[in-house]
């Protein structure tokens, strides 16, 4: 039995260009890109492509833009505390939507502590924010809006060109957790014309543990790493040179297939969205039916629980995940699927099923007839479920 | 993550379904919190005959409720009443720590349906088992914990009325 792997949010496997980028850059032994020596030139020779590369994918002018770091949430971290902190004198307010992120949303509890106040507008139905909300949540005070391109477990793409062009009339940064989009999605910082956009290397076939932030030039931030020099000047430590050299492999792949990548993509979502309305009785589609991610489907089955999916998949060798609460360990509903309005129980029963370059439609369509086995087994044992007469 | 007995009565459960002429029956926990359990006794000659479950929860609220009811099924009342959702979880070998509220559920079931049964026999008017049908936006305790904004996750008091975090009201919180 082959493994069906729907699961590339949580991972995705190193596309064989990016791992021989990344093996060739192990046994060359480049230096540190700091060091002022031969050796160090070549380093930094390999940091500025990787910088090239990226900046391309996010059709970004000034390849300086881009900042290295350890991940998404680093750069989200970095983005929130630094543009907080470093206009501390200009106001304590931010604004965001209920759908981001924890990375967003636990930084944000972090600066409440130290007295920055937080406005968060809520979304449609469909896990959209509506722009005309965060112009109404802005303030004198506020110093950073921080709204997701798109959302990490419906799919639902934000407008983010609109939202952007409120803060810029307001002189307000804006901030936008780009993570499941970029190299997914077209994302050009241009065209949107943002003042600080976050990325992970791992969303697009990179190593995890890589990822990056943009940052408008003359955007005022404090760094979150203090120490050496390292990208201009804005996060300190040597940096993962064999993971952004894979990163920027895997970008420049990235800007080359796209457009070939979301055509196949979308063919297996609609596969997979028909395939779940004509299999399983009860179920809603979450997000939103065009503006979203061509890799994802999040889909609530009613009287279910999640985790019980999940295992009984596993047995098959099918690896979905889920947002149920118990699953998530914290035993709390996803806040995501409250704010589209789910219910409790309804959000229980989740499953958030990524897909890509190695997914078929024959891996699809065993999911499906697996899938609906599982859920009549769990349903059949469910308190909540009365069979249809 | 869990033990191989875990996974074991996961997979197979043990006396899954209801029992027509229950004379005993406990619903504990409600689907808001992420688990329900329902226990169907059978009991004769103050034994139980026969018992059976269901249950909507993750795989150790699953796996829980069939080792309760191999647990509990040929024992005495008075057996049946010292059996304690510790001695559930050491059957299974252990739980994981965040899944441990789920084992809570298994015993307080088995001892609600036995009251149940005790208070029928006692001809005492027995209310029908009350169902949370899925409400709108509200939000749960897990099981008497702590209390989370719905809209942001973040822990809030209630009695605040509004989320620090995200600024949103809290609505009144339904009982676990």
């Amino acid at each position: 039995m082959t493994p069906i792997y729907l699961d590339y949010l949580s991972a995705n496997p190193l596309l064989p260009e990016v791992q021989e980028a990344m093996i060739e850059a192990i046994r060359k032994n480049l230096g540190n890109p700091s060091s002022q020596h031969q050796l160090g030139d070549q380093a930094a020779e390999a940091l500025e492509k990787a910088r090239g590369q990226v900046a391309c994918l996010l059709n970004c002018a000034n390849p300086k833009e881009i900042v290295f770091t350890s991940g998404g949430t680093e750069a989200i971290n970095q983005a929130l505390k630094g543009v907080a902190m470093a206009n501390q004198g200009k106001g304590n307010h931010l604004v965001t939507s209920n759908i981001e992120h924890n990375a967003v949303l636990r930084t944000l509890r972090r600066l409440r502590m130290l007295d920055f106040k937080v406005s968060s507008v809520s979304v449609d139905p469909y896990g959209r924010v509506d722009p005309a909300e965060v112009a109404k949540a802005i303030t004198p005070q506020t110093v950073l809006v921080t709204i997701m391109h798109s959302n990490n477990e419906i799919g639902t793409i934000q407008p983010i060109e609109e939202i952007a062009r409120i803060t810029r009339e307001k002189k307000v940064p804006f901030h936008s957790d780009a993570v499941t989009s970029v190299g997914v999605v077209p994302v050009d910082v241009q065209k949107l014309d943002v003042d600080l956009l976050s990325f992970s290397a791992n969303q697009f076939y990179g190593p995890a543990g890589v990822g990056g932030l943009y940052v408008k030039q003359a955007t005022s931030l404090w760094p979150l790493l203090d120490g050496g020099v390292q990208e201009n000047n804005k996060r300190a430590g040597t940096e993962n040179l064999i993971g952004i050299i894979g990163m920027g492999a895997a970008a420049e792949l990235a800007v080359q297939q796209m457009e070939a990548r979301m055509k196949r993509l979308l063919v297996l979502k609609s596969r997979l969205i028909q395939g779940l309305k004509d299999s399983v009785e009860e179920i809603f589609i979450n997000g939103h039916p065009e503006l979203s991610l061509p890799n994802l489907v999040s889909v609530s089955i009613k009287y279910i629980e999640g985790e019980g999916i999940v295992l009984m998949l596993d047995e098959e060798k099918i690896y979905v995940s889920t947002r149920s609460a118990c699953a998530a360990g914290a035993l709390q509903a996803s806040h995501v699927l409250l704010a589209i309005g789910r219910d409790f129980a309804d959000s229980q029963g989740t499953l958030v099923l990524t897909f890509g370059q190695e997914t078929t439609e024959a891996d699809i369509d065993r999911f499906l007839a697996v899938l609906k086995n599982v859920v009549q087994a769990l349903r059949e044992m469910s308190p909540l479920y009365k069979k249809p007469n | 993550m869990y033990s191989s007995t875990v996974m074991d009565h996961f997979k197979s459960p043990r006396n899954v379904g209801e029992i027509e002429d229950a004379n005993g029956i406990g619903e504990v926990g409600n689907p808001l919190c992420g688990d329900m359990m329902t226990i169907f006794l059978k009991i004769k000659e103050d034994r139980i005959d026969d018992i059976k479950f269901k249950t909507f929860g993750c795989g150790a609220a699953i796996a829980v409720s069939s080792m309760l009811t191999e647990m509990a099924k040929g024992k005495s009342l008075e057996e049946a009443r010292k059996i304690t959702n510790k001695d559930v979880a050491e059957a299974l070998e252990g739980l994981p720590k965040n899944k441990l509220h789920c084992s809570n559920l298994g015993a307080d079931a088995l001892q609600k349906a036995i009251k149940n049964y005790e208070d029928r026999k006692a001809g005492k008017a027995v209310p029908e088992p009350k169902r949370v049908e899925f409400p709108v936006i509200s939000h749960a305790h897990s099981h008497g914990e702590k209390c989370y904004c719905p809209y942001c996750n973040v822990e809030v008091t209630e009695a605040e009325g509004v989320c620090k975090s995200c600024g949103h009201t809290i609505p009144p919180g339904q009982p676990a």
